[in-house]
């Protein structure tokens, strides 16, 4: 059982009590919510006649289905303009706040969360999706959570879970150049496996992480999910402190004062025990790509393909399973392979410094006619600060398209999708079969700079190996 | 909530080979677009029961020996992937009202004691025998005993594992969270004026 550890803080201090199920009733101090997963918990709310415990603690926006070309209503999709419209109406109806298309605020969950300032170290937040896990960058407890526990949150602003172990994952040194915070997770979930983290919270700390900016570190905690642990969290400190300072719900004046002392309190001690510990280099990390159907199958670049037959029993099965998908073949390179789109966005890779590190690889480069590439900023402040930096000119001069923010192709619920076998460069974080939209697209899992070479090259490409 | 107590449950079993199915395979994403769960029954692995136009292929969810069958057997890591309620929602709308397998992705897990359907894992040794006796005889009926815990046939029986207090939860019909977790709001109120962040850091 780990001891002292940001987790066992932030947990005890939000235990309201054990429940007769034995598993504890945890407050949650942010709910965020979203479109596809709140209608039917609000049905349940009104089915049981209940009000929401705490409106004031749920804040809800759009992404997951609206389009990124044309954002005006209705839209053409009637499932998904039947969508918007439940939650525009729920969230009058229970006064929440709603962040909808057209305001500043509108972004996808995990991008608007932390840019507006409201997750804050300390807290526990929970939303309807698997990527929650983000928020944990700022020394939080963030957990993915199903429909029926939306309702349960709104209802009893709780849940009922149960602990976790912590296990430290310590990224040491210098990440060379041209490796991102996105190849160092697809390194973490490569090492320790799909499944490795089930039962886990991870806490990654080291000194590659020490110096990681927040977007970084969203990254990394974005996809901790990938790695079967529920929640990952990184100990807060000043480039936390110095990215929420100002932010619209920050605390600010001496409220920050007091906010700042408190955070430092629920660190993880120096001596803190945990469940397990493991040590990665940042030294030994190159671009990351995956070849498979889980983002547990990747390779660094310079790697040729595993041969199946030398992996465990489970592993062979879906290894084989994907070679056959993904019609590629043990011991080739990635590199070089054809790709027909990019994806450049999600909730992994579509701030700000995610969309200048793409643009500095398209910077004065031609998308080759047989690729679709899009860009698809996180949120309306990433596409605004984008257009004042002209990144969007940047992208659109080397023949990619600049979308309207939202989730877009990571899970293809709006009209950007694969047709047919396409094969995509995306900074996603899944690859699973069918997620982009055509049951047989296929999807290769990179960095935004990765991405954004793939597209200029139309082909998988080193990034180490273009000057710029 | 004592009509909510799930102890045993009897049925023809349907077989899912493999490891990590994921939650895209249960439920391919594009289904996830309604906005009440009422017609999910119809969704389960959509995309390897039928072909891109609709035509029916070989699975074993297309197949009509097997549709009233209530207990699912896979193999490990089941419904990895997303959080959504929508795959065990699915499953439970087609007729699902049990799974076993060697082992399940957590949130699946829990999603799936959320409503109320007993996910319970057995030996690798013994799944793979299950999948192979019920893909012999497809009649054969199975129970899934949370108070002994077994799972077995007539021509079977192995010991089930899962969280004791996720049998518990079933078993004494406590799965309905939001009815457990209501009992508690006067003690959530105050553990609410008490956090730091809902008081302005304690001005
Ligand atoms: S970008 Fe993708 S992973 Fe992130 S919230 Fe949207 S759909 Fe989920």
């Amino acid at each position: 059982m780990a001891v002292g550890t940001l987790y066992n803080k932030i947990w005890d201090k939000h235990t309201v009590c054990e429940l007769q199920t034995g598993q504890h009733q945890l407050f949650i101090g942010l709910h965020l919510i979203h479109e596809v997963t709140s209608p039917q918990a609000c049905d349940m709310l009104r089915e049981r006649g209940l009000p929401v415990l705490f409106p004031d603690r749920t804040v809800a926006t759009v992404d997951h289905i609206i389009p990124t070309t044309d954002q005006s209503r209705p839209y053409h999709d009637a499932q998904a303009e039947a969508m918007a419209q439940a939650l525009h109406d729920n969230t009058s109806e229970f006064k929440i706040r709603y962040f909808g298309v057209g305001s500043a605020e509108q972004g996808i969950v995990h991008v608007m969360g932390p840019e507006q300032g409201m997750v804050h170290p300390g807290m526990t937040v929970a939303c309807g999706d698997s990527h929650t896990s983000t928020h944990g960058a700022f020394g939080t407890l963030a957990f993915g959570i199903g429909t029926t526990q939306v309702g349960d949150v709104l209802a009893t602003q709780c849940l009922s879970m149960d602990p976790l172990k912590v296990r430290k994952v310590q990224i040491d040194g210098n990440l060379q150049t041209g490796v991102f915070a996105k190849d160092v997770i697809l390194h973490v979930i490569r090492k320790l496996g799909v499944k490795g983290g089930i039962g886990y919270a991870y806490e990654y700390c080291g000194s590659t992480i020490k110096t990681m900016t927040m977007e970084e570190r969203m990254t990394v905690c974005n996809m901790s999910i990938e790695g079967g642990a529920r929640i990952g969290y990184i100990n807060p400190d000043s480039i936390t402190y110095a990215y929420l300072e100002g932010r619209p719900y920050a605390p600010s004046g001496e409220a920050w004062e007091r906010a700042v002392q408190y955070w430092e309190t629920i660190k993880s001690d120096q001596e803190a025990r945990y469940d397990d510990e493991i040590q990665i280099y940042a030294e030994q990390i190159a671009p990351h790509i995956t070849w498979g159907i889980n983002p547990g199958q990747s390779v660094g670049i310079d790697e040729s393909l595993p041969d199946p037959t030398l992996l465990p029993d489970g592993e062979r099965q879906t290894a084989e399973h994907a070679y056959r998908h993904m019609n590629l073949k043990p011991g080739q390179s990635m590199n070089g392979v054809k790709i027909d789109v990019v994806f450049i966005g999600s909730c992994t890779n579509s701030r700000i410094e995610d969309l200048r590190a793409a643009a500095t690889v398209a910077k004065g480069q031609k998308v080759p006619g047989h690729v679709r590439a899009i860009v698809v900023p996180g949120s309306r402040q990433v596409a605004t600060q984008s257009e004042s930096e002209g990144l969007h000119e940047v992208f659109i001069d080397a023949g990619f398209e600049w979308r309207e923010p939202g989730c877009s192709m990571c899970l293809a619920m709006n009209p950007d999708r694969l047709e047919g076998s396409e094969i995509s460069a995306s900074t996603s974080n899944r690859n699973f079969i069918g997620r982009q939209g055509s049951p047989n697209g296929r999807t290769l899992l990179m960095s935004p700079q990765m991405a954004a070479a793939a597209a200029v090259n139309g082909q998988v490409t080193d990034v180490r190996t273009l000057a710029h | 909530m004592s009509d909510n107590k799930i102890v045993q449950i009897t049925g023809k079993a349907i077989v899912i080979p493999g490891d990590d199915i994921d939650t895209d395979r249960i439920i391919p994403a594009r289904f996830l677009k309604e906005i009440t769960f009422v017609n999910l029954g119809k969704y389960p692995f959509f995309d390897e029961r039928f072909d891109v136009d609709l035509k029916e292929k070989s699975h074993p969810f297309n197949d009509p020996n097997c549709r009233d069958a209530k207990i699912l057997l896979v193999n490990k890591n089941f419904g990895c992937g997303s959080s959504r309620e929508h795959a065990p929602q699915s499953l439970k709308r087609w007729g699902i009202d049990a799974i076993v397998g060697e082992s399940f992705a957590e949130i699946f897990a829990s999603n799936c004691i959320t409503l109320g359907i007993p996910a319970v894992t057995v030996s690798s040794e013994s799944i793979r025998a299950f999948q192979a006796e019920t893909l012999e005889d497809v009649n054969l009926v199975w129970t899934v005993n949370l108070e002994n815990s077994t799972v077995s046939s007539a021509k079977a029986s192995a010991e089930l594992h899962m969280p004791e207090h996720h049998k518990n939860t079933l078993r004494k019909g406590l799965w309905d969270s939001t009815s457990l977790l209501l009992e508690n709001v006067d003690q959530v109120r105050r553990l609410y004026d008490q956090l730091p962040y809902t008081n302005h850091y304690g001005s």
